[in-house]
């Protein structure tokens, strides 16, 4: 079966010729229609609206929109904030960059709707630090936004005022993390908050009422309100509705983003019909479906997954439809978005060393099985590459490994140990006989740590 | 510590963009690091003065964000992706390439001032790996031989300033 044609609804104008991010191309495509429109009704609506479309948020969790909107304090009398997460940091995740980089409008007149359906009066882009030319587009399209009264006091004439700033970030990836985000807004050190009791949605920004969304899922509220809740729920399947932008990359013919129904395209053909499969002469050996914390898939392997009826089937890998529910069944995750394809050339060992190296790298290093997990899975995994592995390592790792989820503070506990937990159930016997395929490798074989 | 006018007029009005002027510590440390090209002590006492703080509370945050640098860094500044789907597209081979042509190490400054290269964590462009930033601008599906080519341009270019 061929693969299902893409369905572009965010990246409708991505790389169109002749489409420019300023407002005037947004505008001759219909920009700020949908503002106009959505300003004129009540903001309960619009939630609902949301609510009834099921969309589910693009960052990593696949929280459903609504639900998190509708966790919002509203009776506190502070004020509500919005920031957008446009961190953009989880390794193997790279579609965010192009709205921002190509229809930075469009992020904004999601933003903009957002707003005035939570009553929000001031929301921030929380930007990743290494995407300078981003922070200055963003910066400039609100300009433009404000200029035209999209943005700012009074906007369209309704009494309603909200502001948008750009915040750059500096190059640390836990600030992706809603609440070290959060921190890293107030000026400090991105340290995730622990929860309870600081769930955003009450004791957010300043200790105030806080909505954070990632960039996709902003731009799905745009489209939710043009075509209505109800409409929207009707693409993907249920459940797991709208489009999903999937960015691959690694070993396949066609890296790149495309867009797909949720649920209607499978692994095989995505991999395989739409990114050309693999290169010539390999075969694909490993994905990682939703950015580097997610658990690994093999080539080849089958799962067994329950009906509703709780009879059970069968399911090969390459069919698995890709969707947030039953990736998790599979027990991994959608996560980003975001996947990494490996061929017969990778080593597995390698590959999880340089994960690990990135993790190490990256924890903020509050908790203790994070910081020093984290950091035992790199020195364990390079040792084993460089040639100093000892008889227990892998043992040892799987201990390591297991020591940290459930056991921190932030969800980066268990994004830096299901790599390894899933590399070892997976692949294990790569690591029990590493002495001898280190051995046999070729010595020009491409190094990965 | 000599901020050019236009830095303190931009530092003025990112305080304004927050209720709680604390919030301003990162946009004030990009705009001074933009303007000086790192982070100096004095820079730490003059944001926290400027932003009502401890220097504590400004040099914690220096030091946890990697893109602050402590110390000068070369005028030009190559940052090579180090994460997996860089890696897999050859990125180690691209940083070695680099590390060559200058004759330095990672975190060095070249002798004449000039550049520093860095391998760094994921910059969200995966699909065209392995990417390479030199300074503000992305480069995708960097090779070895365009990285030479790279390094030929930033060589010109020091040179022409020399
Ligand atoms: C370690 C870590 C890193 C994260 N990085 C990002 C990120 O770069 N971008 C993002 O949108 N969400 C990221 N998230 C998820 C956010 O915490 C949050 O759930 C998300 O921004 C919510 O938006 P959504 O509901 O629209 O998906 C990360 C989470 C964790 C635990
Ligand atoms: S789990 Fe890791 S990243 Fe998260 S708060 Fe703890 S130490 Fe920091
Ligand atoms: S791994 Fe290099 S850009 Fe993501």
């Amino acid at each position: 079966m061929s693969a299902p044609q893409q369905r572009r609804i965010i990246f409708q104008h991505i790389d169109e010729p002749g489409y420019t991010p300023d407002i005037d191309c947004y505008l001759r495509h219909g920009g700020y229609e949908i503002l106009r429109r959505a300003v004129t009704r009540p903001p309960g609506e619009l939630r609902d609206e949301v609510k009834q479309s099921g969309l589910r948020g693009r960052g990593g969790a696949g929280f459903p929109a609504g639900v998190k909107w509708s966790l919002v304090d509203r009776k506190s009398g502070k004020p509500i904030y919005l920031i957008v997460n446009a961190d953009e940091s989880e390794p193997g995740t790279f579609k965010d960059r192009y709205i921002i980089h190509q229809d930075p409008h469009q992020l904004i007149e999601g933003t903009m709707i957002s707003c005035f359906a939570n009553d929000v009066k001031q929301a921030y882009i929380y930007i990743r630090g290494e995407m300078p030319h981003g922070a200055r587009l963003l910066e400039r399209a609100i300009a433009e936004a404000r200029a035209k009264n999209f943005v700012g006091p009074n906007i369209l004439g309704t009494g309603y005022s909200c502001e948008i700033y750009v915040h750059r970030g500096a190059g640390a990836y836990i600030c992706g993390e809603e609440t070290g985000l959060i921190e890293s807004l107030e000026g400090k050190r991105a340290n995730p908050r622990i929860k309870p009791p600081y769930f955003p949605a009450v004791l957010g920004l300043y200790q105030c009422p806080t909505i954070v969304n990632n960039v996709e899922t902003l731009c799905h509220v745009r489209h939710i309100i043009d075509m209505g809740g109800v409409e929207y729920a009707k693409i993907g399947t249920p459940n797991n509705t709208g489009t999903r932008i999937f960015g691959v990359s690694g070993h396949v013919q066609r890296p790149g983003t495309y867009e797909y129904e949720c649920g209607k395209i499978t692994l095989g053909q995505l991999l395989y019909d739409v990114c050309g499969g693999p290169l010539p002469g390999r075969k694909l050996k490993a994905v990682i479906p939703g950015g580097s914390s997610a658990k690994v898939l093999r080539f080849g392997e089958k799962f067994t997954l329950k009906n509703k009826d709780g009879s059970t089937r069968e399911l090969a890998m390459e069919d698995i439809p890709l969707d947030f529910d039953t990736l998790a069944a599979c027990g991994t995750m959608g996560g980003s978005g975001g996947l990494i394809v490996m061929d017969d050339s990778v080593n597995m060992v390698e590959a999880l060393a340089n994960i690990n190296a990135f993790y190490s790298h990256e924890s903020c290093g509050q908790c203790t099985p994070c910081r020093e997990g984290s950091l035992w899975m790199k020195k364990i995994t390079s040792r084993m590459v460089h040639g100093n592995a000892r008889r227990e390592d892998a043992a040892l790792l799987k201990g390591v490994a297991d020591q940290i989820p459930g056991r921190t503070i932030c969800a980066m506990g268990e994004g830096c140990s299901w790599p390894t937990q899933s590399f070892l159930a997976k692949f294990g016997e790569e690591f029990e006989a590493y002495h001898e395929t280190k051995k046999n490798r070729p010595a020009d074989a491409l190094p990965l740590i | 510590m000599n901020l050019k006018p236009e830095t303190l007029l931009r530092i003025d009005e990112a305080i304004t963009h927050y209720p709680v002027k604390r919030s301003a510590t990162l946009p004030l440390l990009h705009l001074i690091q933009e303007d000086i090209g790192h982070i100096p002590d004095e820079a730490i006492e003059w944001v926290a003065a400027k932003l009502e703080l401890q220097p504590i509370n400004v040099y914690e945050v220096v030091t946890f964000y990697p893109m602050f640098k402590r110390k000068p860094i070369g005028r030009r500044h190559i940052k090579v992706c180090r994460t997996l789907s860089c890696a897999l597209m050859g990125g180690y081979k691209v940083c070695d390439t680099f590390k060559k042509e200058f004759g330095v190490e990672l975190d060095e400054v070249t002798p004449d001032g000039g550049t520093t290269i860095e391998f760094v964590e994921c910059l969200a462009s995966c699909g065209t790996a392995p990417v390479v930033m030199i300074d503000d601008d992305l480069h995708e599906n960097v090779t070895p031989e365009k990285a030479r080519e790279l390094a030929a341009q930033i060589k010109a270019g020091t040179a022409v300033r020399k």
